[in-house]
């Protein structure tokens, strides 16, 4: 089994398929929304974890490109310097994942298996102690 | 009277002084009441870590041969005030670089300096009898400096408004990113553990006062720019919320660890600052003040989104509420973030406890308290 983030881009003609039941139906796919930006008849994302075994996934993959859909793996990562850190928490206001949180000693802590990459923690940090690893 | 600062500070001389911080002194009112705290404590421990905008550095830099007035001075490309005499400046904390922008400024440099580093110094002028040489380029570090210290003119708000955003556009704030439509909320205050909320009629804080400036000892120099001393007045009771503090202290003694230069994305460059300051708990009024607790200090909810000089409060929040990681908001659940670090102020009220109980921290009476001034707007006028 293995485990995968995508970027599905739905442009607005798409944006009404269920894809993802199908996703299950016939590619025995487990999924996980991560984030949601999507509305009926306009163009959206989906952010989802896709786990099954390498042949599904493949399988899963191309039925998606298939569809017109644009699908992007992320194989990008967010990398936080702990040393240089202090915690102010400005990163969490924008973290809808919730991979970066205030923990009960009001230090950060980063969960990268939550993270989607949105990439709003490296703007909002004041110090610069998140980037993009590409 | 219960204690004066002259017995506070002849015990923390002799060692039997009693310190706690401003977390402590809450779990401890709880349990034992304000009468029998007030006899056991002799003081107590505040303090912040955040962004403190209004905040700078005065340096002298020596005098080349031949020596130069300097009239438009760099430091790592930021351009610092040459309106001082001939080797003097101010760098403003948000000034920012003229190559990097944002991205480095005036608080980068300071924090630069304070970590050891090398900066390099650029300054030209015109030539005078006195002062015949017309630029200079060198490498500075801050024991080349003959002197250095902070001299910020406000810092230390005693308890600032929670951020919101109720348009349909990010926006980017000195209270951070703020998402469209309520999404998030932002604040700032140490909630229990902000100084001039625990001392919120300034009883113990004035001219004079010793307090923990990044990393060192360092005054109250004056009252803050935009100080007022107001309350607002509440059913459960009074909201604190105008003064603040012009701070003094030497560079040369600061930790770059409590220094901090910054960039609020889309803003502009600020400092973040830790500052401790030491209440001696003179009575039980004091001890009252002190052992507020986060369920009790409000602070209320603006509208970052209204470009005006005045923006509706829209809702009244604790910090118990806002560390909880989100509060309601017409009929939803919004999250929210703090901007200052409450781990830092933490570590610092615990550092100046120790500093005081180890006898190496004495209190200062205030030589002069603050007058009570207005805060006035700025007139747009012709003439």
């Amino acid at each position: 089994m293995k485990t995968i983030k995508v970027t599905l881009h739905f442009p607005a003609s798409k944006s009404t398929r269920p894809v993802t039941s199908y996703l299950i139906r016939d590619y025995n796919l487990v999924f996980n929304i991560l984030q949601a930006r999507i509305d009926m008849g306009m163009e959206g994302t989906l952010t989802m974890e896709l786990t099954g075994d390498e042949t599904d996934l493949a399988r899963g993959l191309a039925f998606l490109k298939g569809e017109g859909i644009g699908v992007q793996e992320i194989a990008r990562s967010i990398i936080w310097d702990g040393e240089k850190c202090t915690s102010c928490g400005a990163c969490t206001a924008v973290c809808g994942s919730g991979a970066l949180a205030m923990d009960e000693r009001d230090e950060l802590s980063f969960d990268p298996d939550r993270c989607v990459v949105c990439e709003r923690c490296i703007a909002a940090c004041p110090m610069a102690v998140l980037r993009l690893n590409r | 009277m219960i204690r004066s600062f002259d017995e506070i500070n002849e015990k923390i001389r002799s060692g039997k002084v009693a310190v706690v911080t401003a977390e402590e002194v809450v779990a401890m009112v709880k349990e034992q009441g304000v009468k029998a705290a007030c006899e056991k404590v002799d003081v107590v421990t505040c303090a912040t870590f955040g962004a403190m905008c209004s905040s700078g550095a005065f340096m002298n830099f020596g005098h080349a041969d031949p020596p130069i007035r300097m009239a438009k001075i760099w430091l790592n490309d930021v351009p610092a005030s040459g309106g001082l005499a001939a080797v003097d400046t101010y760098l403003g904390a948000t000034e920012p670089s003229d190559k990097k922008g944002i991205a480095y400024g005036g608080a980068h440099v300071i924090e630069d300096l304070i970590a050891g580093k090398k900066v390099r110094l650029h300054a030209e002028s015109g030539t005078t009898d006195c002062y015949p040489r017309a630029s200079v380029d060198t490498v500075v570090t801050l024991d080349d400096l003959n002197q250095a210290y902070l001299f910020n003119p406000r810092n230390c708000y005693q308890n600032y408004s929670v951020a919101t955003n109720g348009s349909d556009r990010t926006i980017h704030t000195y209270m951070g990113t703020l998402l469209p439509h309520f999404a998030n909320m932002t604040y700032s205050t140490s909630g229990e553990l902000s100084p001039l909320l625990k001392d919120p009629k300034l009883r113990t804080i004035g001219i004079g006062t010793r307090i923990f400036l990044g990393g060192a000892s360092g005054y109250v120099a004056w009252q803050g720019t935009q100080c007022v001393q107001e309350h607002t007045h509440y059913e459960d009771g009074e909201d604190y919320n105008g003064a603040t503090l012009a701070l003094i202290g030497d560079m040369k003694k600061m930790n770059a660890r409590y220094v901090r230069g910054a960039t609020m994305q889309g803003y502009g460059v600020t400092i973040y600052l830790g500052v401790g300051i030491p209440i001696p708990v003179l009575d039980e009024d004091l001890m009252y003040d002190l052992s507020r607790p986060n369920e009790e200090l409000y602070t209320t909810l603006k509208d970052y989104s209204v470009g005006r000089r005045s923006r509706p409060a829209l809702a009244r929040y604790n910090y118990a509420q806002l560390r909880s990681g989100s509060v309601e908001y017409q009929g939803r659940r919004v999250k929210t973030a703090p901007m200052s670090s409450l781990a830092m102020a933490r570590e610092i009220a615990l550092l100046l406890k120790k500093a005081i109980a180890d006898g190496e921290f004495t209190l200062q009476q205030p030589i002069e308290m603050f007058p009570n001034t207005p805060f006035k707007p700025m007139a747009i006028r012709e003439e």
